[in-house]
């Protein structure tokens, strides 16, 4: 790759990148001030947004650490969370194969929920991904999630009615719109039912934050139990 | 190093291991057999699911609404759009005066 190509690529990348900085400010902003709420000062939350990087498993922590979880309860938790990215990994990684071992190690640390469907959609357009588009893409987005960590936690200590502003349920809803956007995939209705029941009833009797692996097994076995969609076996001449 | 500090570095580990993993894991086999690969890919909407839940069994009304406007605009809109009808709703129900 030459170093032209390699800019005109970036910059193909970071062209398409407002629109979704936009998308996710208040999600950035949203981290930063629960992250301020639950007792994390502004360098804590800026230090977490850069190195975690992921979103829902930042507010998920930041939660469960204001409800004085147990630290290893928390980090198993933000695993838990981020177990997806192994999905997107594994999808991902044959997109970036033929790249050098260091790249894909740069590569997997910024693969976040949009960074993986736009590379799924260029590589559906055909082209091959590279470096110089990869970057262009993820570090504008990196960079702003980092900013409205910061930017949040210390507006969030301004913000004197959190109720009323409805932050305390923002991620609920947040996370519900993510649920319904995997409503395509097959055997979704009964992966979410199982899942609901499950982690409703481990909430009542184990307690936070175990539902959420004893809620989500319980869709995930489902899933595998369930009678398979017609599989076209590959031919073997 | 303060217990903060820690969580925040084990959870970029654990977040980073989750982001390599799958792809060590996949290009070590040929072949994903079918069950395993239907349990992947419902481990989104599982896991996910899990942490919207426990919250609406103890969400009163303007919580509830909120939810299912967030469901039934999700069926035509973006992410954007759905999230800041649940989030409207939710704003205007807990604000209502009286």
């Amino acid at each position: 790759m030459s170093a032209d190509s390699g800019s005109r690529d970036f910059w193909r990348g970071a062209r398409s990148t407002p629109a979704m900085i936009i998308a996710i400010a208040p999600f950035g902003l949203l981290f930063g001030a629960l992250a301020a709420d639950n007792g994390f000062s502004v360098a804590e939350a800026t230090l977490m947004s850069a190195l975690v990087y992921g979103g829902a498993s930042q507010i998920v922590g930041v939660e469960l650490f204001g409800q004085h979880a147990a630290p290893w309860m928390i980090v198993l938790s933000i695993f838990i969370v981020n177990t997806r990215s192994i999905l997107y990994s594994a999808a991902a990684g044959r997109l970036i194969a033929h790249w050098p071992s260091a790249q894909k190690a740069l590569a997997f640390f910024l693969l976040v929920d949009l960074q993986y469907a736009e590379a799924e959609r260029e590589a559906e357009q055909g082209r091959k991904l590279t470096l110089g588009w990869y970057l262009g893409l993820g570090l504008p987005i990196y960079l702003t999630w980092i900013a409205e960590a910061a930017v949040g936690a210390a507006f969030g200590r301004l913000v004197t009615d959190p109720h009323a502003l409805g932050l305390d349920f923002l991620v609920p809803i947040y996370f519900l719109s993510l649920v319904m956007g995997f409503r395509r995939r097959t055997k979704w209705l009964p992966v979410v039912a199982a899942s609901a029941v499950a982690s409703i009833l481990a909430y009542l009797a184990v307690g936070s934050p175990w539902h959420v692996s004893l809620g989500a097994l319980a869709g995930i076995l489902l899933a595998a139990a369930l009678p398979l969609p017609r599989y076209v076996e590959p031919s073997r001449g | 190093m303060s217990t903060t500090l820690w969580i925040i570095l084990a959870a970029a580990a654990v977040t980073y291991l989750a982001r390599v993993l799958g792809h060590l894991v996949l290009s070590r086999f040929a072949y994903v057999p079918p069950r395993v690969q239907a349990g992947l890919d419902a481990v989104p909407a599982a896991v996910l699911t899990t942490l919207v839940a426990p919250a609406a069994l103890s969400g009163g009304v303007p919580e509830l609404a909120a939810l299912l406007v967030t469901a039934l605009v999700a069926l035509r809109g973006g992410a954007l759009v759905t999230f800041a009808a649940g989030a409207a709703v939710l704003i205007a129900l807990r604000n209502l005066p009286g």
